[in-house]
């Protein structure tokens, strides 16, 4: 029995993973469905391609070909990793809010009035951007847990119809108080210097969000899983009515959780447009929330994973982009891969299957111990 | 015992083996069932006695082995096919159209044809009903009948099919000892009319109270059948669970102290309007155990739910010493030092996907122990904590890492007990603790609770089994319709008999008598 007492060494762990058959068929099931939409990908590509050899080897070794290419990938796993994080919280708890869609846009809105209207040392103006827009993206997130909670409104329900009535606060708010009147496209005026985030590597753009989503990555992870507010966040997320039942506020629960889901979707933003622009010029929601129920999904909800899930995202968004512009083959077919990849995830007979596999097993061992056992006596 | 006047069995199995995937569920099993007998079918949960009977009842395809009714070899594909051949399931809870008459639910799926000829179907109702002795107005809407007819209707439905072999699976769990009583007597008349009733039941009682066989299971195989008249219940039991087991206990006579908590005057009205806690006054003493009787159904779950925190009372007040639990939530009355064994541990009681660990520290994580400064989780600490108590609960786990899901009925209990029982409450409010428990983990929950009351914590136990309350309790409070209708300060010198009286509404004390339980 001593053995759960005593501190598991990095390579006990890892070693336990391939042992631990609940935590490895969900891993092989999440690796299938990513192999699956890769070859799904490539059999399209031999459909649809005239020079299917060459579009498939753009596809898979594309973006690790040239190096702007890898830097593409690492810049674009930025917002994939905050609103994957984001996402991974709130379905820790079981909730299926995607306000964190408006609590991106609306996040990168305020960092624009931050990056315009503030003055402030480089360094600490981005800061207070990513600072400002989380505390508005995280107050945005609260919106749908109260309506939960004081009226039981479906929170995927609102936060949906949150997202169109955030879209156009979001416009309005560019388009009549922060506007660059002098260009004729639709832009902001343009940040200050000091508010653009430092390049990491010179002649691309490769920003320091890269560093600040990886220390984010970690934060979540500990607070998920080494403080009590994440117990607390999965416990409601297993039996909200047990959690109740042990004690547990669920209201409030519900409302931290879904506060820190949209500061990290604030942030998130404000690190994308402090990071690629020098002025707000989204003309479209760029709808990252979307893109972060894949990553959440195929990192099984656990923000240790994100990275990895984000990763696999960005790869092949670039292979398609870097795919489409050399080919045939338009770079919108990643988007039947992505739904390729939610069904069979989402499909929870194929994880099912192994669960009762490996509960039958597991009664059919312990009847055995039992028999031994009486057997003994 | 019933004579065997048919030697050929009415059915045979014989050597029928089910494996699910590589789980060997039923094991070589030979039952044979004669007419005009009663066999009662025994054994654990995951005994196989399910398994047993759905691949009787054509609901599983066997892997080996043959079935025989009336010596010819049959293969069910479907319960059609079972029910044609004349057996019939009556399961533990019922399927009836509640909005519909007695006669109408006979006939449901049985009368075809365009035009129903209900009075042709009445009279055979009827005759039936005069055949077997079962009375029951076949134009009464079913929601009016009370449980046991309930499940004289089920039987009705059988019989009305031409069953000739009757499943019956813990037909008793939910009856009082008047309508179980009534129920044997129907059961034995229809063995006598050349019927084959297959009992499945935990109770031992019972069993040797009306059946003429008894056949133990234990892990799939047939353990040992006997004649009930040449058997004891120590020898059944031991084949049960497969080695020594300890039956009843010796029960120091309680000692109880100061009123722990007091409720006065609670009431509650469900959604649809109905009074299921009517002005219900009552104090808990420290080291005792109060028992909770009652036919399920007449407010023993709403009055644990208030005390609770998880419904709220229109009257009166809670009070646990000088601080005012009165619709309190749950966090508050566990902090005032309630711990509660919720009575469903499958949607309250556990955390199903959750570790062993995580659900037994529900409800202590935030404690400084297990929470440090900066809200950092004290893991070490949490571990030990998770580790100790489930040596201490006996929990059959691999690891407390593992899922609750993965545990059996049992363990999972023992989840919930051990949490419970560690907190540090001196008031525990314990409902149903064996529900759906094998005999092993049951000795042990209850002498768990006994050690309870002998630290001198006081004990709300509500259960609907019988038995169990009558043998734990030191005192009882019956409630009928909401009401408390009898305190016993004695609950040795009362017989289920006269309890069951009050629980049917028959009988009540007068307000003095039931005002004893306010210990004023």
């Amino acid at each position: 029995m001593n053995k759960h007492q005593e501190k598991r060494s990095l390579g006990k762990s890892i070693s336990m993973f391939f042992t631990d058959r609940e935590a490895l068929e969900p891993a092989l099931i999440t690796l299938f469905a990513a192999l699956f939409s890769l070859l799904a990908g490539v059999a399209l590509i031999f459909l649809v391609s005239k020079e299917p050899v060459q579009s498939v080897q753009n596809f898979l070794l594309g973006p690790f070909l040239r190096k702007y290419n890898i830097y593409y990938m690492m810049i674009a796993m930025v917002p994939l990793t905050f609103t994957g994080l984001a996402l991974c919280i709130i379905y820790q708890s079981k909730h299926m809010s995607l306000i964190v869609d408006s609590s991106f846009y609306i996040g990168a809105v305020v960092a624009t009035a931050v990056g315009i209207h503030l003055t402030l040392p480089a360094g600490v103006h981005p800061a207070v951007a990513m600072l400002a827009a989380g505390t508005v993206g995280g107050l945005i997130g609260l919106l749908p847990a109260i309506l939960k909670i004081r009226w039981r409104a479906n929170e995927l329900v609102s936060s949906l119809m949150l997202n169109y009535v955030f879209y156009f606060v979001g416009s309005f708010i560019i388009l009549y108080f922060l506007r660059d009147r002098n260009q004729s496209i639709l832009s902001s005026l343009p940040f200050k210097t000091t508010f653009l985030l430092p390049r990491l590597v010179p002649n691309s753009q490769l920003h320091a969000g890269f560093i600040i989503a990886a220390v984010f990555v970690v934060l979540v992870s500990i607070f998920m899983y080494r403080t009590k507010w994440g117990y607390e966040i999965r416990l409601i997320g297993a039996n909200q009515k047990f959690a109740s039942y042990a004690g547990l506020s669920v209201p409030t629960v519900i409302l931290y959780s879904h506060f820190v889901s949209g500061f990290l979707g604030g942030v998130g933003g404000a690190i994308e447009i402090s990071g690629l622009y020098k002025a707000f010029i989204w003309q479209v929601n760029p709808s990252y929330a979307w893109d972060g129920v894949i990553v959440a999904m195929l990192a099984r909800k656990n923000p240790k994973f994100v990275p990895i899930s984000a990763f696999f995202l960005a790869y092949m968004r670039v292979g398609a982009d870097f795919m489409s512009r050399r080919g045939d083959v338009a770079f919108e077919f990643i988007t039947l891969l992505q739904g390729m990849i939610i069904l069979i995830l989402a499909s929870d007979k194929i994880v099912n299957y192994f669960k009762a596999r490996r509960l039958k097993r597991t009664a059919l061992q312990q009847s055995g111990q039992a028999r031994a056992v009486a057997g003994g006596l | 015992m019933g004579e065997i006047l048919d030697n050929q069995p009415a059915i045979e199995m014989r050597n029928i083996t089910k494996r699910f995937v590589d789980v060997l569920a039923s094991d070589h099993v030979n039952l044979s069932l004669y007419p005009k007998e009663v066999v009662a079918l025994l054994g654990e949960n995951g005994a196989g006695k399910t398994t047993l009977m759905n691949i009787l009842f054509g609901y599983y395809q066997y892997d080996e082995g043959d079935i025989f009714v009336h010596g010819k070899k049959v293969s069910f594909s479907t319960p059609k096919d079972a029910i044609a051949a004349g057996i019939a399931m009556i399961h533990q809870h019922f399927t009836l159209v509640p909005t519909q008459t007695v006669l109408e639910n006979v006939i449901i799926g049985v009368e075809g044809g365009f035009f129903l000829n209900l009075g042709r179907a009445k009279k055979k109702l009827l005759e039936i009903e005069k055949r077997f002795g079962l009375n029951l107005d076949p134009d009464a809407i079913v929601s009016s009948l009370s449980i046991g007819k309930k499940q004289k209707l089920e039987i009705l439905k059988a019989l009305y099919r031409d069953a000739e072999i009757l499943i019956m699976d813990e037909p008793t769990a939910v009856l009082t000892p008047q309508e179980t009583d009534e129920l044997f007597v129907e059961l034995k008349e229809l063995r006598n009319k050349g019927q084959t009733i297959i009992f499945i039941s935990h109770k031992l009682g019972e069993v040797f109270r009306l059946c003429d066989r008894v056949t133990v299971m234990r892990d799939g195989a047939m353990i040992a059948t006997h004649d009930v008249a040449d058997v004891d219940r120590q020898t059944i039991s031991n084949e049960m669970v497969g080695r020594e087991v300890r039956l009843s206990f010796d029960k120091e006579p309680a000692s109880p102290g100061e009123p722990a908590l007091k409720a006065r005057n609670l009431s509650y009205v469900d959604d649809f309007g109905i009074t299921m806690v009517d002005r219900v006054s009552f104090s808990l003493r420290k080291g005792e155990i109060l028992g909770v009787v009652g036919v399920d159904g007449n407010g023993q779950s709403e009055l644990v739910r208030i005390l609770t925190g998880s419904a709220k009372t229109l009257t009166g007040s809670v009070h646990k010493g000088d601080q005012d639990l009165t619709n309190a939530a749950p966090r508050r009355i566990r902090k005032a030092g309630v711990a509660h064994v919720a009575e469903d541990r499958m949607t309250t009681g556990t955390a199903l996907p959750a570790s062993i660990a995580d659900n037994l520290l529900a409800d202590r994580y935030a404690d400084p122990t297990y929470t440090g400064r900066g809200g950092f989780l004290k893991r070490q600490a949490m571990a030990q904590t998770a580790t100790d108590i489930v040596r201490r609960f006996d929990i059959r786990c691999s690891s407390p890492n593992q899922s609750v899901a993965s545990l059996s009925g049992g363990n999972m209990q023992k989840v919930v007990i051990g949490r419970e029982f560690t907190a540090t409450a001196d008031v525990l409010i314990v409902s149903q603790p064996t529900r759906g428990v094998d005999i092993g983990a049951i000795e042990f929950i209850h002498s768990t609770i006994m050690a309870m009351r002998d630290a001198g914590k006081a004990v709300l136990l509500v259960s609907s089994d019988l038995g169990e309350i009558m043998s734990l309790s030191d005192s009882l409070i019956v409630m009928h319709a909401g009401r408390i209708v009898a305190y016993f300060p004695s609950a040795a010198a009362v017989t289920d008999t006269e309890l069951g009286l009050y629980m049917l509404g028959l009988k009540s004390q007068d307000e003095t008598e039931i005002r004893m339980v306010l210990h004023e």
